[in-house]
C-alpha cells in the first residue's frame, strides 16, 4: 500500500536529515508519517497529465545585481554566535565523511 | 573490495597494454568577479579567515541570495568560448551536510545548465566534447588540526567561510579524453581559454582551477565504457597526469586479476603517488535536488549575450590556426603551440607584417623569446622585425642575433646599436676576402676537394673563417664568398 | 486606555502633532505587556532598551520639526522569526535560543523609516510550523478571549498581543495561513500580501516559495497603513516584485458599488455553522453596499492542503538543514561532526519540526520526488488555474478563514493531521501567491470571534482592502479586539 513507511525507511530518512533518533522514535514517526502520506496521497491520484509543475509563485526572470562590493561583517560579529571557534575560524569535531 | 582490487592497489607494474584509458574531466573554475556569486562580499584570495563574509554567504537564517550579473556574463563567456549552446537555465539546491557549506546545501545548476553541448579543440586538433558548463557556488575551506593535517586522523577541524559563495563554473567534459597526456593537454588548453576570456586567473596553485578526473579502462577496440572511478585532489597538471596513469594501471591490474572495478571516489596522494578509496561508508549520496525557490530563472537575452561576448579575444585554437597559416610549415606545430601558449603570437604576426621572415620569427619566439615570456610580450614588433631582418640579410650571424635578442629582452633598445656595442658589426668584405685567402692557402687539400664538388668540406672551411675572425664573420656571407670563389 | 485601543493611526497622528510623546506611548505599551504577558505569553523577548532609544529619537525628530513618518511612535511587535539586531531571534526553537542576528530584516528597516518602534519579539509555533502556537519551545501562547483556548498559529503571539491591547499592530508571517488563521481566532485583522510585495530578507525561511510577511491590526485601515510602510521592492530579495507597493489606504472609503464578489462554495461545507454563517452575512453586507455576489465552484482548492503538506515540508527540510551546530545556535558535543549534527538537531528541534523535516526529506528523496513533490507542484498549478478561472468573473472571493473558532489548548496536539486541517481555507492563496486577509466579523461558539476571509488575485490588494473595509463596516463590533482581560471561561 502506498504511503506506508517502514521503521528502516524512517531511519534512512533520519540519517539523510541528520536527525539522531531512537528506535522507538523511528516507530512513532513511521506511524505518523504514514498517516500524513496516506492523507496527502489524494494528490497522487489526481490526473495532472500535461500540467506543468509550479516551483515559484510568479515567473520572474533575470533578477541580477551589479558586481559591486558591499561591506562584510566584522569578524567578532561573525564568530559571536559560534558554539566553538579558534584562530578566527569555526571549530568542529573530527570529520568522518568525505566531501561529495 | 575484491581481492583483485587489493592486488591492483600495489601493482601498477604491468602497464595498460591492450587497454584504452578513457577520461572525463570536471574542472571547477573560480570566476574573476569583484564580489561573490550571491552577495556583495569581496571575491578575494588570501584574506584573514572569516573576514570576507556576510549574512548571505554565512547562510544566516533569513538571508537570501541575489545573483551576480558579472558572474553570469563570465559564465556565458566561457560557454561561448567552448562553443556551447547558451540556454535558459535554473538554479537548484543540492542538499548534503558538510561543515564547509554554510546552508548545508549548495546552490548549483542541475537539469538546466546555462551552457551545454560544446567542445574544446586541443593543440593537436582533437576535439573534446563539453557536456555542460554550469554556475554554482564554492564552499568554505576546512583545515584539519592534528594527525598530520589528514582529515580522518585529525583531532578537530577549523572552518573559514571566506571562499564560501565564490562563483564557480563547473566544466564537465565528455569521456573523450584518452590518457594522461591528453588530459594534461585538455586542462592546459582550457586554462588558456579561461585566462584569455578573462573569466578566470587560472591559478591552479591558489585553487582557482580544480580538476577531478573520471577514469575508466576498456579493452582496446571495445565500444562500451568501463566502470569509472572519480579521482580527487589533483592540484597540478603533474598530479593529474600521474594520477590518471596510476589509476588506469590499477584498474587494468584489477581486471587482469579477474576482479571488478568498483565505482567509487578515490583520493590522489601526491607524496605516495597513488590513489586510495575515499568512501568511509557505503551510503550512496541522495542530494534531493529541487528548484531553488529564492532565485528565479536565467534567460540569455540579447543584452546578456552581447555583454558576455563583447570584446571576446581570438582564442588559442584560432590563434594557432592563424600562426600556422602564416608560417606555412606543418612541422612547426610544437613551436606554434608554445608561442600561442605564451601569448607571443601577436609579436610574430606583427613582425611578419613588417617584413620579417615568419619562420625565423616563429623560431626565435619559440626558443629564445620563450625563455623570458614576460619581457618578450613587451618588446616592440618593429624592433623584433628589424633584428630578424639583420639576421636574414646576413648582417648578423644566428649566434649574434640571439645575443642581440637577449639584450633587447633584458633592457630593450635598438638592435643595430646593441649589435655595434657588442662588436657585431659586419666584417668588411675586403677583410673577409683576406681571411679567405689565408684559409685557402693554409688548407690546399681541403680547398681542392671543395672545388671538386665536395660540399661537406664547406662546413670545415666556414668554421676556419669563423675562428680566424673570432665569430665576427656572418655564416651566410662566408658561404656566399666560398661559393663565388668556386664558381 | 492601552495604545492598541487608541489605534495605531490615532497614536501616530498625536505623536506627529506633538500632542503625545512616543516615549509615553511606548511606556504604556510596555506596561500593558507587563500586565498581561505573564498570563498570555505573547512575547519571547522585549527590545525595551532599544525601543526607548528609538522612541526618544522619534520625539527628537518631532521636536526639531521633522516628520518621523506615518507610523511615528507606533509600538510594533514582531514575530520572532524576523531578524533583529535589537533582540534575539529564536523562531521559538531551542536550536536558536539566545541567537541575536548581526543584521536587521528589511521590514525592520522599513518600519524604522516609517517612525515605528519595535517593542519585542512574539511567540510562534517553532519555525512557524503549526496552527496553535503550542509547538513553541518557550511554551504556548493563550488566547486573550479565553485563556483556555489557543490563539491560532503560527503567528499566535503577534495576534494575541494585538488582541490583548499590548501593541496596536504587529507583524507575522504567513506560509499557509499563519497570519490569517490566528487573526481570525483572536478577533483581529490579518493580511497576507501578494508573494513578493513584502521583502522576505531577514524572515527566517520556513517554505521559501510560500512565506510572506504581513500585518496584524485591530482595523482594516491600520493594517493598510502598516502594509504600505513595509511593502515595496527590495534588491536583497530576488523574488521581490518590481511593482510599487499597492496604495490600499486610498480605497478604504470607496465602497462596494460595482465590485464583483464570489463566494467559494466548496469551503462552506467544511466549515462550522458559525464560520459559514459569517461568510454569508458578510456577502450580504457587500451586496447591500452595491456589490454583485455569486457563488463559485472551485473544487481544486480543496486539494491545496495535500499539495501544501508536500511542498512546504520539502522546502523546510532544506531551509532547516543549516541548523547543524557549526556556526550559531545550539551544539550538542560529540566526537565527530556527523554525530554532533545529528544530536544537535535531535535536541534542538521539537517534534513537529522533526516530523516535517523528515516528511520533506522523504518526498524529495530518490524514487519519491516525482510521485510526491513534482505531483504536488502540478496540483499547485491546478490551484492557480482554478483561481484564474474564478477571477475572470469576480474581483474578490469570500471564504471562511478557519473551519471553526479557537479550539481548546491541547485538543489537537496529539494528531498532526487534525491540526493541519485548520489551514484548509488559507493554504490555496499561498500556493497561488495571491493576497488574502481575515476580517473579524461575528461572535461564534463560546463568544469567540469569527473571521471572514477576503481573497484577491495577484496584486489585487486594492480590491481586497476595499471589500474588507465594507465587510468591517457591517461586522459585529464586539467581535473585534482589543478584548479586555477576562481570563478562562
Ligand atoms: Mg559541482
Ligand atoms: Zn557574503
Amino acid at each position: 500500500m502506498s504511503g506506508q513507511l517502514s521503521t528502516e525507511e524512517v531511519a534512512h530518512i533520519a540519517r539523510l536529515a541528520r536527525l539522531e533518533i531512537t528506535e522507538e522514535e523511528s516507530a512513532t514517526y513511521a506511524g505518523q508519517l504514514s498517516a500524513i502520506l496516506e492523507h496527502v496521497d489524494a494528490v497522487r491520484r489526481l490526473d495532472t497529465a500535461g500540467v506543468p509543475p509550479t516551483s515559484h509563485a510568479f515567473e520572474l526572470r533575470n533578477v541580477l545585481r551589479a558586481d559591486e562590493p558591499r561591506p562584510c561583517l566584522e569578524r567578532d560579529e561573525v564568530l559571536a554566535g559560534a558554539p566553538r571557534a579558534e584562530d578566527g575560524r569555526f571549530l568542529v569535531p573530527r570529520i568522518l565523511g568525505e566531501e561529495p | 573490495m575484491s581481492g583483485g582490487a587489493r592486488a591492483g592497489e600495489d601493482a601498477a607494474i604491468e602497464g595498460v597494454a591492450g587497454y584504452e584509458v578513457v577520461v572525463g574531466l570536471e574542472v571547477h573554475c573560480e570566476l574573476s568577479t569583484a564580489t561573490k556569486l550571491f552577495c556583495g562580499c569581496a571575491n578575494a584570495f588570501g584574506a584573514p579567515p572569516n573576514t570576507q563574509v556576510c549574512p548571505v554567504c554565512l547562510g544566516l537564517p533569513g538571508s537570501l541570495p541575489v545573483l551576480n550579473r558579472r558572474a553570469v556574463e563570465l559564465a556565458m563567456r566561457i560557454g561561448s568560448a567552448l562553443h556551447c549552446e547558451i540556454r535558459p537555465s535554473t538554479f537548484h539546491r543540492k542538499n548534503y551536510f558538510y561543515p564547509d557549506m554554510p546552508k548545508d546545501y549548495q546552490i548549483s545548476q542541475y537539469d538546466e545548465p546555462v551552457n551545454a553541448d560544446g567542445y574544446l579543440e586541443l593543440p593537436g586538433g582533437a576535439r573534446v566534447g563539453i557536456e555542460r558548463a554550469h554556475i554554482e557556488e564554492d564552499t568554505g575551506k576546512t583545515t584539519h588540526v592534528g594527525g598530520g593535517g589528514r582529515i580522518h586522523d585529525a583531532d578537530h577541524s577549523l572552518v573559514d567561510y571566506n571562499r564560501a559563495g565564490v562563483p564557480l563554473v563547473e566544466i564537465v567534459s565528455r569521456p573523450d579524453i584518452r590518457g594522461a597526456e591528453q588530459a594534461r593537454s585538455y586542462v592546459s588548453e582550457l586554462r588558456a581559454v579561461l585566462v584569455a576570456t578573462g573569466a578566470s586567473d587560472g591559478r591552479m596553485e591558489e585553487g582557482s582551477l580544480r580538476v577531478d578526473a573520471n577514469v575508466s579502462v576498456r579493452r582496446e577496440g571495445s565500444e562500451g565504457l568501463g566502470t569509472r572511478c572519480e579521482v580527487k585532489n589533483l592540484n597540478s597538471l603533474r598530479s593529474l597526469g600521474r594520477a590518471i596513469d596510476f589509476e588506469a594501471e590499477r584498474q587494468v591490474a584489477v581486471l587482469r586479476s579477474g576482479g571488478r572495478v568498483v565505482q567509487e571516489t578515490r583520493h590522489w596522494d601526491e607524496d605516495e603517488g597513488r590513489t586510495s578509496s575515499m568512501r568511509s561508508k557505503e551510503e550512496a549520496n541522495d542530494y534531493r535536488y529541487f528548484a531553488e525557490p529564492d532565485l528565479v530563472p536565467l534567460v540569455p537575452d540579447e543584452e546578456l549575450l552581447e555583454r558576455a561576448t563583447r570584446a571576446m579575444p581570438v582564442l588559442p585554437a584560432a590563434r594557432r590556426v592563424r600562426l600556422s597559416a602564416l608560417v606555412g610549415d606543418d612541422t612547426a606545430a610544437d613551436q606554434v603551440t608554445t608561442v600561442v601558449d605564451l601569448g607571443l603570437d601577436d609579436l610574430v604576426v606583427a613582425a611578419a607584417a613588417l617584413g620579417a621572415d615568419a619562420s625565423l620569427a616563429l623560431r626565435r619566439a619559440a626558443n629564445e623569446a620563450a625563455q623570458r615570456p614576460e619581457q618578450a610580450r613587451r618588446i616592440d614588433a618593429g624592433v623584433f622585425a628589424r633584428l630578424l631582418s639583420l639576421e636574414s640579410a646576413g648582417t648578423l650571424s644566428a649566434t649574434q642575433s640571439k645575443a642581440v635578442l637577449a639584450e633587447v629582452l633584458e633592457s630593450g633598445g635598438d638592435p643595430e646599436e646593441i649589435a655595434r656595442r657588442l662588436g657585431f658589426e659586419a666584417l668588411p668584405a675586403a677583410e673577409l676576402e683576406a681571411v679567405l685567402d689565408e684559409v685557402v692557402a693554409s688548407h690546399p687539400a681541403e680547398w681542392e676537394r671543395y672545388v671538386g664538388g665536395d660540399d661537406k668540406v664547406a662546413q670545415l672551411l666556414t668554421g676556419l673563417v669563423m675562428r680566424a675572425t673570432r665569430g665576427r664573420a656572418n655564416g651566410k656571407a662566408v658561404a656566399a664568398a666560398l661559393a663565388s670563389r668556386r664558381a | 486606555m492601552t495604545p492598541a485601543a487608541s489605534g495605531a493611526l490615532a497614536l501616530a497622528a498625536q505623536v506627529r502633532a506633538g500632542e503625545r510623546s512616543a516615549a509615553s506611548v511606548l511606556e504604556e505599551s510596555l506596561a500593558a505587556i507587563r500586565g498581561r504577558d505573564p498570563e498570555l505569553h505573547c512575547f519571547n523577548a522585549l527590545a525595551d532598551a532599544h525601543a526607548r532609544e528609538r522612541a526618544d529619537e522619534v520625539d527628537r525628530l518631532v521636536a526639531s520639526g521633522t516628520d518621523p513618518g506615518p507610523l511615528a511612535g507606533v509600538p510594533v511587535a514582531l514575530k520572532d522569526n524576523i531578524c533583529t539586531r535589537s533582540a534575539p531571534t529564536t523562531c521559538s526553537s531551542r536550536i536558536l535560543a539566545g541567537w541575536t542576528p548581526p543584521y536587521d530584516a528589511t521590514v525592520v528597516s522599513r518600519l524604522a523609516a516609517a517612525g515605528a518602534v519595535v517593542v519585542g519579539k512574539t511567540n510562534l509555533d517553532e519555525f512557524a510550523m503549526g496552527s496553535s502556537t503550542e509547538n513553541s519551545a518557550t511554551g504556548p501562547t493563550r488566547n486573550p478571549w479565553d485563556t483556555g483556548r489557543v490563539p491560532g498559529g503560527s503567528s499566535g503571539g503577534s495576534a494575541a498581543a494585538v488582541a490583548a491591547g499590548m501593541v496596536p499592530v504587529a507583524l507575522g508571517s504567513d506560509t499557509g495561513g499563519s497570519i490569517r488563521q490566528p487573526a481570525a481566532l483572536c478577533g483581529v485583522v490579518g493580511v497576507k500580501p501578494t508573494y513578493g510585495v513584502v521583502s522576505r530578507y531577514g524572515l527566517v525561511a520556513f517554505a521559501s516559495s510560500l512565506d510572506q510577511i504581513g500585518p496584524l491590526a485591530t482595523t482594516v485601515a491600520e493594517a493598510a497603513a502598516v502594509l504600505e510602510a513595509i511593502a515595496g521592492h527590495d534588491d536583497r530579495d530576488s523574488t521581490s516584485l518590481e511593482q510599487a507597493a499597492p496604495r490600499c489606504s486610498e480605497v478604504l472609503d470607496d465602497g462596494a458599488r460595482g465590485l464583483r464578489v464570489g463566494v467559494v462554495a466548496d469551503f462552506l461545507a467544511d466549515a462550522s455553522p458559525d464560520c459559514t454563517g459569517a461568510v454569508r452575512a458578510a456577502a450580504d453586507v457587500l451586496a447591500g453596499h452595491g456589490a454583485s455576489v455569486e457563488e463559485v465552484a472551485l473544487p481544486e482548492l480543496l486539494h491545496g492542503l495535500s499539495a501544501y503538506y508536500l511542498i512546504a515540508p520539502a522546502e523546510a527540510s532544506s531551509n532547516l538543514a543549516r541548523y547543524d551546530g557549526v556556526r550559531y545556535g545550539l551544539r550538542v558535543d560529540a566526537p565527530d561532526v556527523e554525530t554532533m549534527n545529528g544530536r544537535t538537531r535531535a535536541a534542538g528541534f521539537g517534534p513537529e519540526v522533526k516530523r516535517r523535516v523528515m516528511l520533506g526529506t522523504y518526498v524529495l528523496s530518490a524514487g519519491y520526488y516525482d510521485a510526491y513533490y513534482a505531483q504536488a507542484q502540478r496540483v499547485r498549478t491546478l490551484v492557480a488555474r482554478a483561481f484564474a478561472r474564478a477571477y475572470a468573473g469576480v474581483d474578490v472571493l469570500l471564504a471562511p478563514t478557519t473551519p471553526s473558532v479557537a479550539f481548546p489548548l491541547g485538543s489537537k496536539t496529539s494528531d498532526p493531521l487534525e491540526m493541519y486541517l485548520a489551514d484548509l481555507f488559507t493554504i490555496p492563496s499561498n500556493l497561488a501567491g495571491h493576497p488574502a486577509m481575515s476580517v473579524p466579523f461575528a461572535l461564534g461558539e463560546g463568544g469567540m470571534p469569527v473571521g471572514v476571509q477576503v481573497l484577491a488575485p495577484a496584486l489585487g490588494e486594492r480590491a481586497m482592502f476595499r471589500a474588507a473595509a465594507v465587510v468591517e463596516s457591517g461586522a459585529d463590533p464586539r467581535a473585534r479586539g482589543p478584548v479586555p482581560a477576562r481570563g478562562a471561561r
